[in-house]
């Protein structure tokens, strides 16, 4: 028997090794962005120590929304309909309260078709991870401009976009989100973190991440290209999440005293923010719509961090609800009695 | 007693426990509280009652009907004619007279006049309205409502209805308000006591005591429906308001916390949620019905059009959801207070590709919370989404219905798994008929067992759930739904048989119209016309519809549509019996009548005979 060279396999909190968050194979075009995502996703639940069951993966359709098919294969997964992904999330967070629920979508997705539902799930505050794969381009459909193209891009097919794009991020903010981040698929160090922290959050946390498509909005000049991203891409704070304080303390060396900020998160995970050249300040929200604005207007590619607040109660804590989840509760429990039906009879009766 | 006074007094003979009573008024004024107070005393005093509500798509300010049947044989439905109306509204009252035949009765508020050459053949009561109110203490802004009172005390003397019997129907009406319930009857009683010192009989119409029914209640099908969900286990509903379902979402909002509170924990096991459009409402029950709470939404037309995209995910993702359409008026906004039953090919296969949907039908109020209860176990047996066809007629108005009957069947929750039902199965996919009868078995999110969880999609899949283009794969999964749902059909409500003598003709109808086609069969048996009845309460239709059309030398489907929807459907299905169905529509908005049925009934008898 030949002798193989053991190599060490890294098990996370759960006892779990990366494979078991693997999915299947990514049949989106090579070097996409959204395979870029897909791997940061699963490296990001495998460091938070959750289990692939104790995740659920949501999405509409679209290149963006076949993507779950390609990481954890042992969550369940949902690939609905263009545009209603929150719909789904929205009914189907009642049925287990300790999942952790992933919401994937795009640009056409999220900010044309589903854009009344991308705001009312944020309204709702319903807890998630909600991500945009924002290439800026429809996709699967072969190349048409989305909400979010660049004013003044040219398609093949299309001409000439005569209009401004939507920033999702801003609309996100408006409408109420707690954690409100921007990504790049060019800088899968700085993702993973940003969704360590958004599966940490409570309530809704939208990420928007720019996620070149390198079939048909990929051009230098495109501000959704990996060549642009990487030319302009202004990172607004550095950002690690550390599931406890010993990791923190661990890893303590990278961070100069004094140079970091500390939050700790609902979870009892922690967030450390150190400033950089922007000195933005992510819990003010005017300054996240500020920054917003400047980034566009001064043609700068601004990722991390945007705003991030305290967590308004979400949907779920504005019921009473038991703390099991509701669809493991027994058919005993869900039928009033025969009593009460004779109290609402005597009550419609003589 | 009554009676005997009428005779002795005017000679004429009365008209007991027979007649229908039109209140006219203006909507927004406070008279539907008025005309329920009359309806429920009546119910009280063990009449056979019937109220319907005709009222215009407005707040305040037009005209609204209310009509009030009273038949002692138990027929009920509406009749295209009245006996006696309250004029209340003087932009209407001209109208009103039209409806009248000769020896009917107008009761007409005094400030309102009576046209120059107006009928003499009716029987006029005056009320001194406004000359009343002067003599009481009402504070201004209520004095349009309690005009209403007066009415009410006034009609019911005239007529027999039991001062008491309002009394204790204005404290059921304002139940938790002893003062408002006080001052309300004192003004009946005004009403009532001025016309028994003023008002001297000269109609016919009369009521008259019945035995109590103690196994009957008052109350409205979406009520009924909303209660009988909650029975039924409900834990998500997800909606958008629309009449005329909207009340039927209110129902268990105003149920939820008493019937609904967790026996071991106190906390609430029902979530109901208004969201942004109809789009969300069927997406937000298809995410919940997938991810394994019983889940429903209820809507109208035009809702379910918005709802077609999901329905057909639904359909496909074989995720189990309730929905309820309470029908209005269509094509589009249309007659958006009105009834009518034409819904019904539209949602039998909506949804792209090929669709085919179970469609339960109740008829009866009582039969809206069976219908409720039991949906929601229909849907999770057949994984697959269940429509339940109410109506506006039936779902806002109150009608005189059995008691609700306790579920007999425990909740059923179909093949719904859990880890240690899955380690059975050496292989499993989620869509794998391993018990041959089509129906898979299901896990739901939350589920720990590493081997229950699957990628649900409404592209082409394997029995795994995995994507799949191959075309034999598609066709079986096809066929495999397609052999689900006829499994279901002998097991769904079957339909109700109404027999006559030896019947040679047979009469077809679903829900609503109920009461009129009971009235037909019978004012058709008055002509020597035997017919037995038989109403559909779920589609697809089972074998017992085919048997009564075979036995039958010919039925009319009678329907609330233009193009005979049920007629056509049954048709379809039924291809080599089809010429043996007669189609009968009646469109309009308003709710069938037996003199429309037996009209054309009638008529098309004598071509055959």
């Amino acid at each position: 028997m030949p002798s193989t060279v053991e190599k060490k396999v890294e098990h996370n909190l759960v006892g779990l090794t990366l494979s078991d968050y693997a999915g299947k194979k990514s049949t989106l075009c090579p070097g996409c962005g959204h395979n870029a995502i897909s791997n940061v996703i699963q490296a990001a639940v495998f460091e938070l120590g959750l289990a692939p069951e104790q995740v659920v993966k949501i999405s509409g359709i679209g290149c963006s929304s076949k993507s779950p098919n390609y990481f954890l294969n042992r969550s369940f997964g949902f690939n609905g309909l263009h545009g209603r992904m929150p719909t789904l999330v929205t009914g189907a967070c009642f049925a287990d309260h300790r999942i952790e629920i992933l919401g994937i979508s795009g640009d056409g997705d999220s900010a044309s078709i589903g854009m009344g539902h991308f705001k009312h799930i944020i309204r709702r505050n319903v807890p998630m991870l909600y991500i945009v794969e924002n290439n800026g381009v429809y996709g699967l459909t072969k190349g048409q401009f989305s909400a979010t193209s660049d004013q003044g891009l040219v398609l093949k097919h299309q001409g000439e976009n005569l209009l401004p794009p939507l920033d999702l991020c801003m609309e996100a903010l408006i409408s109420g989100a707690a954690f409100v981040a921007r990504a790049f698929s060019g800088d899968v160090k700085q993702m993973k973190e940003i969704f360590k922290a958004a599966i940490s959050q409570e309530g809704t946390a939208v990420v928007d991440v720019i996620s070149p498509c390198v079939t048909f909005n990929n051009r230098a000049e495109a501000m959704q290209s990996y060549t642009w991203g990487r030319a302009n891409q202004t990172p607004l704070q550095e950002i690690k999440h550390f599931n406890t304080r010993e990791e923190i303390e661990e890893g303590a060396e990278e961070f100069e005293p004094g140079t970091y900020k500390e939050v700790e998160l609902q979870d009892g995970s922690y967030l450390l923010l150190r400033k950089l050249d922007k000195d933005h300040d992510p819990s003010d929200k005017a300054a996240a719509l500020d920054i917003l604005t400047e980034s566009y207007k001064k043609k700068y590619f601004a990722t991390g961090l945007i705003y991030f607040s305290e967590v308004p109660p979400t949907i779920q804590e504005r019921y009473d609800l038991p703390d099991e989840p509701m669809n493991r509760i027994g058919i005993e429990r869900l039928r009033p009695t025969a009593a009460m039906l004779e109290r609402i009879n005597q009550s419609f009766g003589i | 007693m009554v009676m005997t006074e009428l005779q002795s007094k005017t000679g004429l003979e009365p008209v007991v426990n027979d007649f229908c009573m039109t209140v006219c008024t203006v909507n927004g004024s406070g008279s539907a509280t008025a005309n329920n107070i009359i309806y429920r005393a009546l119910f009280q005093m063990g009449i056979p009652v019937s109220g319907k509500n005709i009222f215009p798509s407005n707040i305040m300010g037009m005209a609204t009907w209310f009509v009030i049947r009273v038949n002692d044989e138990g027929f009920t439905g509406r009749v295209p004619h009245d006996d006696i109306v309250v004029a209340m509204n003087p932009s209407t009252i001209v109208r009103e007279m039209d409806f009248l035949p000769e020896g009917g009765v107008i009761f007409y508020a005094d400030h309102i006049m009576i046209p120059e050459g107006h009928r003499e053949d009716l029987i006029y009561y005056p009320m001194p309205i406004k000359e009343l109110m002067k003599t009481v203490d009402v504070p201004r802004n209520l004095v349009a409502y309690m005009e209403n009172m007066l009415y009410v005390g006034i009609v019911s003397q005239v007529l027999g209805i039991e001062l008491d019997e309002l009394r204790k129907s204005v404290e059921h009406h304002f139940a938790s308000k002893q003062s408002v319930a006080e001052s309300n009857f004192e003004l009946i009683k005004l009403g009532y006591e001025w016309a028994a010192a003023n008002l001297e009989k000269r109609d016919r119409f009369v009521v008259e005591r019945r035995e109590e029914m103690p196994d009957h209640i008052l109350t409205d099908g979406n009520t009924a429906a909303g209660i009988g969900s909650l029975f039924g286990g409900l834990q998500f509903c997800s909606w958008y308001p629309i009449t005329p379902a909207t009340s039927m979402v209110e129902a268990a909002i105003a149920h939820v916390d008493e019937l609904r509170k967790d026996p071991v924990t106190g906390k609430t096991t029902c979530v109901i949620l208004q969201v942004e459009d109809e789009l969300a409402a069927a997406g937000a029950a298809v995410g919940a019905g997938w991810a394994g709470l019983r889940s429903m939404t209820s809507t109208s037309g035009p809702g379910i059009c918005l709802m077609s995209e999901n329905i057909g995910l639904a359909y496909f993702t074989e995720t189990p959801i309730v929905i309820w359409n309470v029908q209005r008026v269509g094509p589009s906004t249309g007659l958006p207070t009105r009834t009518a039953q034409g819904d019904l090919s539209f949602m039998y296969n909506i949804g792209h590709g090929d669709v085919n949907h179970i469609i339960l039908i109740p008829g009866t109020v009582t039969e809206c919370f069976e219908f409720g209860w039991k949906s929601l176990d229909i849907a999770e047996r057949y994984q697959t989404p269940i429509f339940v066809l109410s109506d506006l007629d039936l779902g806002m108005n109150t009608w005189v219905t059995e008691k609700f009957e306790f579920p007999q069947t425990p909740i059923d929750r179909g093949k719904l798994i859990w880890e240690e039902e899955l380690e059975k199965f050496e292989d499993w996919g989620r869509y794998m008929d391993i018990d041959g009868d089509g129906i898979p078995y299901r896990t739901v999110m939350g589920n720990r067992s590493p081997r229950s969880a699957y990628f649900t999609r409404g592209t082409g899949h394997d029995v795994y759930g995995n994507y799949n283009e191959d075309p034999k794969n598609w066709s079986d999964m096809l066929h495999r739904i397609e052999k689900k749902l006829k499994g279901a059909t002998e097991k769904l409500p079957q339909p109700i048989v109404i027999k006559g003598k030896d019947a040679r003709i047979g009469l077809i109808g679903m829900g609503s119209t109920n009461d009129a086609i009971r009235e037909t069969q019978a004012v058709l048996a008055k002509h020597g016309i035997e017919t037995d009845y038989m109403r559909i309460r779920a589609l697809p239709s089972s074998r017992s519809v085919r048997e009564f059309i075979e036995e039958h030398d010919r039925t009319y489907v009678l329907e609330l549509n233009r193009d005979g929807q049920l007629c056509e459907i049954l048709k379809l299905e039924l291809s080599d019996i089809s010429e043996k169905l007669i189609s009968l529509t009646d469109i309009g908005g308003l709710p069938m009548t037996a003199v429309w049925a037996v009209e054309n009934i009638l008529a098309s008898e004598e071509k055959n005979a």
